[in-house]
């Protein structure tokens, strides 16, 4: 009972942040994002007076570089909100996602990278286009013929391609160099006042502000797409497929579209990703990863773009932030270890108290409420 | 509350991006000023898997460097040097983050590492810009030293001294007609495979495994069916381990030769002390000789567990870096510098350290060594003739 | 491809298959009845079968037996085995059980949406398996030698081993009792009515609680006696052992028909040899990939499997 209370709560002020003045609102989101741009700098912590990694700012990860950790944990942001539109807004359950990821980074490194075996050496800005449609083609091609399963059989055939994708790509020695991987993958261009490049290998900043704008321009993008037409043939398909279908949805071409858009927000993703790393290698697209996303969604509270961000963003970070969590709270004793099992935890837990997500979606709310409804006389049995 | 502290935290923002010039150059000049101290409180990185698959190698690694750091700490109670770990998981995608961490921390004056060449690809360049000398004690890939990363060293021969000796081992000292070749997908194990083949001319069979397989059916029955008498395995030692039990249940009689990879106790644990009895196990190093240090001993007091893979050369070239702040090179350039004109033997390998410009392990220094498992142990068994 | 090799090596690629697919079943059936009853992919079912090996393993170091001493004489053999396999079932089904209360039921009486226990089967799963893995030092663990290998007969110039006629011949008869319990016994009938329509059974009265317990426990003991036959065979294992194996047997089942017992065995089966070939055909480094292609070809043709979905039908 104590749960329905603090939902009380947390949607009183829900509420009364949608009846504050439109300027208010908006303010109040510029200043977040002002926030997250000023995030990676050592020297805000500085002016501020909070020593990096002590008691006073404890969300400092100290044992990986912050910038670099928060850029890490934007990718992921941007993958859970583009897997967001298969799975939340869709209701699709897609466990392979990461095989677009790595179809992106692959086609950047193929076309950027003076090592690679197409020797075409392309500009990284010129490749990304060409990757985000190649990831949009892969996305067609992959859905057509899967996306007439349902459910756990559309799970485990999305799994299964993108297991064969990192299969191939691992022992293709020809065009992919097998695990050698492809080295030499271009930045993104840019240079700095002083003529440096902007966009080198220790600074992490320039690309978090990159991907962090590439988040807020898709952001803006899916709210749009959301309330479109589009977005409610979605929602449709997620709550009922077959009462759409009669009600005159097309929702085999909705849902393809969801495959595709998802698609090709991992490709952007991986682009990204392939334009920093420099090195892609098929070890970086690990099944396990695949599996981190789809949970990075839903522990998010799938459905809403907001739990997206959020559970993509706790996903990567808390592990990471657990590897100096024992200098952290004062104890001799490396916690590192342990982070996954932790975090692993973490889920479990968060599950119990909030099983419709973090930030539930409020129509999907409304959903679960119903359920809730409908189980009632399988509650009253007597158990146990 | 909730645009309470929106509020707050813009305002905190907006003031903090008004001020921020003048905080920049603050920062710049608090970081550096610590470095005049003496070579005191210093810091030595590992840079390799602790956690995740490859965890198993990674640790032997991280065991050699703590030994020696643990034992110079003793010596130097007054001056200690902290090891610091960076947990890489042998996943290139989270290479950068960690080394980005190290260049970070002015302390850092020495990085034994990256474990893995797929790691060393990704964070060797970050490194390189920073100037923080790096020794990698595993990263065997060979076009590593032809980056012009002026800050890589290697502290053990790559694939192409070892490929080859062991070819040459096959091709000698086995006198075997058929060999097959089997490797792991590996860039390590695909490698040595390649340089191998290179040797010992036509092969009577190969294949592929997979990392984390259990079951090597079909490759056993190939390898039976070729009547091959020896096996090149390039790879590490779990599958090595589980291939040759598989093999020796179904009959073959012929010696699996590998490399360093499996040079591992572990390996030996995993096949069990009849199944791996002799193995021939290459590995660009030479043997621990109980007049140059108590290696060995150390390590199983320490760590309760034998000494595997890379523990021996990780401890020798953690031993160059605290040479060097011993000799007070508290900075990476004095550091580096240092280790470009290093000449001594290391006593846990034999090995003399001495680097060519690119970083290579200097070709004279480079011995392979053939080890042979006899009674549950890797011994010693012959110096593998260059050419 | 090598054509010569594979004919060749058809008859043993064909018998390590089956071997291999033995096991994949075996492990199947735990995903298969928890899916059944539940519709819920049970992915801390692969770290079941991991911590069933480590039992087998501690039994038998704590008979005094290790990799390095000689197999034992018939009856000491028979002794170790059976505690190894008594000890490896409880030890899956406790740990099973345990996921069951702490993790699912908990949200089970939340009412909470399906995509959630799904996460929560991941979350368990991590726990398990790196508790493993801290506690063990990540290190692989050879397995003392139980039953030597020996050549029985052969078929086709592929030779039989005991071990392979022992792994076959005990998933043969474990899932044939399984058939038998669930479609004879009063338990049996319960699985089946949850399994068919959970709302109507428990107002005729059936615990459904219950009776997802016992699905829970016999995935948990079919998970034991799997890696009692994987540390017989393989005689190895590490605290990831699970992932690949609950992979390979997720697929097996999800082949056969999720949620159908027979379709379990007929998919693990399928899909173990189906690998095998495809290793002695295209090369070992195939074998997954082809599994794969297999699973996504068959479910384009046949979309809920080769036997279908049925844990509820009367079949079975």
């Amino acid at each position: 009972m104590t749960a329905t209370a603090h939902k009380g709560k947390l949607a009183q002020m829900r509420q009364r942040w949608s009846d504050m003045p439109k300027q208010v609102r908006w303010a109040g989101l510029a200043a977040l994002v002002a926030f997250f741009y000023i995030l990676p700098n050592r020297w805000f912590y500085e002016y501020l007076g909070f020593p990096i990694g002590s008691e006073y700012f404890a969300f400092y990860t100290t044992r990986s570089d912050f910038a670099a950790v928060l850029f890490d944990t934007a990718v992921f942001v941007l993958l859970a909100v583009g897997l967001n539109v298969v799975v939340g807004f869709t209701g699709l359950l897609d466990l392979g996602y990461f095989g677009f990821y790595a179809v992106g980074a692959y086609t950047v490194a193929l076309l950027t990278s003076p090592a690679s075996r197409l020797d075409l050496t392309w500009p990284w800005l010129a490749a990304v286009p060409v990757a985000i449609v190649v990831t949009m083609i892969s996305g067609v091609i992959l859905g057509t013929p899967t996306l007439r399963l349902r459910g756990d059989y559309l799970a485990i055939v999305t799994l299964g391609f993108a297991e064969m994708i990192r299969l191939y790509a691992a022992r293709n020695d020809g065009l992919l160099q097998g695990q050698r991987g492809i080295p030499e993958v271009q930045h993104p261009p840019g240079p700095m006042v002083d003529g440096r490049p902007l966009f080198g290998v220790v600074d992490s900043k320039p690309y978090y502000w990159l991907i962090l704008t590439v988040i807020i321009v898709i952001i803006f993008a899916m709210r749009n797409l959301e309330r479109s037409r589009v977005g409610r043939a979605w929602v449709a398909i997620r709550e009922d497929e077959d009462a759409a279908e009669i009600m005159g949805v097309p929702t085999f071409k909705y849902k393809l579209w969801a495959f595709a858009i998802g698609a090709a927000v991992g490709g952007l993703t991986g682009a990204i990703f392939a334009g920093k790393q420099t090195f892609i290698n098929s070890d970086s697209f690990l099944l396990e990863s695949s599996i981190l996303v789809l949970a990075a969604v839903i522990l998010g509270g799938a459905g809403g773009i907001k739990g997206a961000i959020i559970g993509g963003a706790l996903t990567w970070y808390l592990p990471e932030w657990f590897r100096g969590f024992g200098q952290i709270i004062g104890l001799d004793f490396d916690t590192a270890e342990y982070r996954i099992l932790i975090f692993g935890l973490i889920i479990i837990v968060m599950m119990i108290f909030r099983p419709q997500g973090l930030v539930p979606n409020r129509r999907r709310a409304a959903e679960f409420a119903d359920r809730r409804k409908e189980a009632v006389p399988q509650e009253t049995v007597p158990s146990e | 509350m909730r645009q309470k502290l929106a509020r707050v935290l813009g305002g905190v923002a907006i003031s903090a991006l008004v001020i921020s010039g003048a905080a920049a150059c603050k920062a710049d000049s608090g970081s550096e000023s610590s470095g005049s101290s003496a070579a005191c409180d210093l810091k030595i990185g590992f840079f390799g898997p602790l956690t995740g698959d490859a965890a198993g190698l990674g640790i032997h690694m991280r065991n050699g460097t703590k030994l020696a750091i643990d034992q110079y700490n003793t010596e130097n109670a007054d001056c200690k040097v902290t090891l610091t770990e960076y947990d890489s998981q042998g996943d290139p995608a989270k290479a950068p983050a960690l080394a980005q961490q190290a260049v970070g921390d002015p302390k850092v004056v020495g990085i034994v590492g990256p474990a893995f060449s797929g790691e060393s690809e990704v964070a060797d360049p970050i490194f390189d810009q920073a100037g923080l000398p790096i020794i990698t004690p595993s990263a065997t890939r060979p076009s590593l030293s032809e980056k012009n990363w002026k800050i890589f060293h290697r502290g053990v021969g790559n694939d192409t001294s070892q490929g080859p000796a062991a070819g040459r081992y096959i091709k000698n000292v086995l006198k075997a007609e058929k060999v097959y070749v089997v490797d792991d997908q590996s860039a390590y194990g695909a490698g040595l495979v390649d340089e191998v083949k290179k040797v010992i001319g036509a092969v009577a069979g190969e294949d592929k495994v997979q990392v984390k397989q259990t079951n090597f059916s079909a490759v056993v029955s190939k390898i039976v069916g070729s009547g091959a008498t020896a096996l090149f395995f390039g790879g590490y030692y779990t599958e090595a381990g589980l291939l040759l039990k598989q093999l020796k249940e179904a009959g073959w009689k012929g010696t699996m030769v590998a490399g360093d990879g499996v040079n591992d106790a572990n390996f030996i644990k995993v096949a069990g002390n009849a199944v791996a009895e002799g193995t021939i196990l290459t590995c660009p190093c030479a043997p621990a000789t109980e007049a140059e240090g108590s290696f060995v001993n150390d390590y199983k007091a320490a760590f309760n567990a034998d000494p595997g893979t890379y523990g021996d050369v990780s401890y020798d070239i953690t031993k160059i870096f605290l040479e060097g702040i011993k000799d007070g090179k508290s900075s990476r350039e004095d550091m580096l510098a240092f280790i470009k004109a290093y000449n001594k033997a290391g006593t846990a390998t034999g090995v003399t350290y001495k680097f060519e410009s690119n970083g290579e392990l200097d070709p004279a220094q480079v011995v392979v060594w053939a080890f042979k498992v006899a009674g549950g142990q890797v011994v010693p068994d012959v110096e593998i003739p260059k050419a | 491809m090598n054509f010569a090799e594979f004919f060749g090596n058809f008859p043993a690629l064909t018998i390590t298959g089956l071997e291999q697919g033995a096991i994949y079943a075996l492990v199947a059936l735990g995903y298969t009845l928890v899916y059944g009853v539940l519709r819920l992919i049970n992915f801390a079912h692969s770290e079941v079968f991991m911590v069933g090996t480590f039992t087998a393993l501690w039994t038998w170091e704590a008979l005094g037996y290790n990799q390095n001493t000689a197999a034992p004489a018939f009856g000491a053999m028979l002794v170790a085995v059976l505690v190894g396999l008594g000890a490896a079932m409880a030890a899956s089904a406790l740990t099973a059980v345990t996921v069951e209360v702490v993790a699912y039921r908990p949200l089970r009486k939340r009412n909470a949406p399906p995509l959630a226990f799904l996460i929560t089967a991941i979350g368990a799963s991590f726990v398990i398996a790196e508790a493993f893995g801290v506690g063990t030092h990540r290190a692989p663990f050879g397995m003392p030698v139980m039953i030597p290998s020996e050549t029985l007969f052969t078929v086709f110039g592929a030779a039989v081993t005991n071990i392979q006629l022992l792994v076959l011949g005990v998933t043969l008869v474990m899932m044939a009792a399984l058939d038998q319990f669930v479609n004879r016994s009063r338990l049996g009938r319960g699985i089946r009515a949850v399994a068919q329509d959970a709302d109507t059974a428990a107002l005729m009265g059936v615990n459904k609680n219950r009776v997802i317990m016992l699905v829970f426990v016999l995935g948990g003991l079919m998970a034991g006696v799997a890696a009692l036959l994987w540390s017989v065979r393989y005689g190895y294992t590490k605290f990831n052992v699970g992932f690949l194996i609950g992979l390979k047997a997720f697929s097996a089942a999800v082949l056969g028909g999720i949620g159908n017992l027979r379709g379990a065995l007929l998919g693990g089966l399928l899909l173990g040899i189906a690998e095998n070939y495809a290793a002695g055909l295209f090369g070992g480094d195939w074998k997954d990939f082809t599994g794969f292609v297999l699973l996504v070809v068959l479910l384009m043709f046949r979309p809920t499997g080769l036997l279908g979905e049925s844990l509820g039908r009367a079949r079975a």
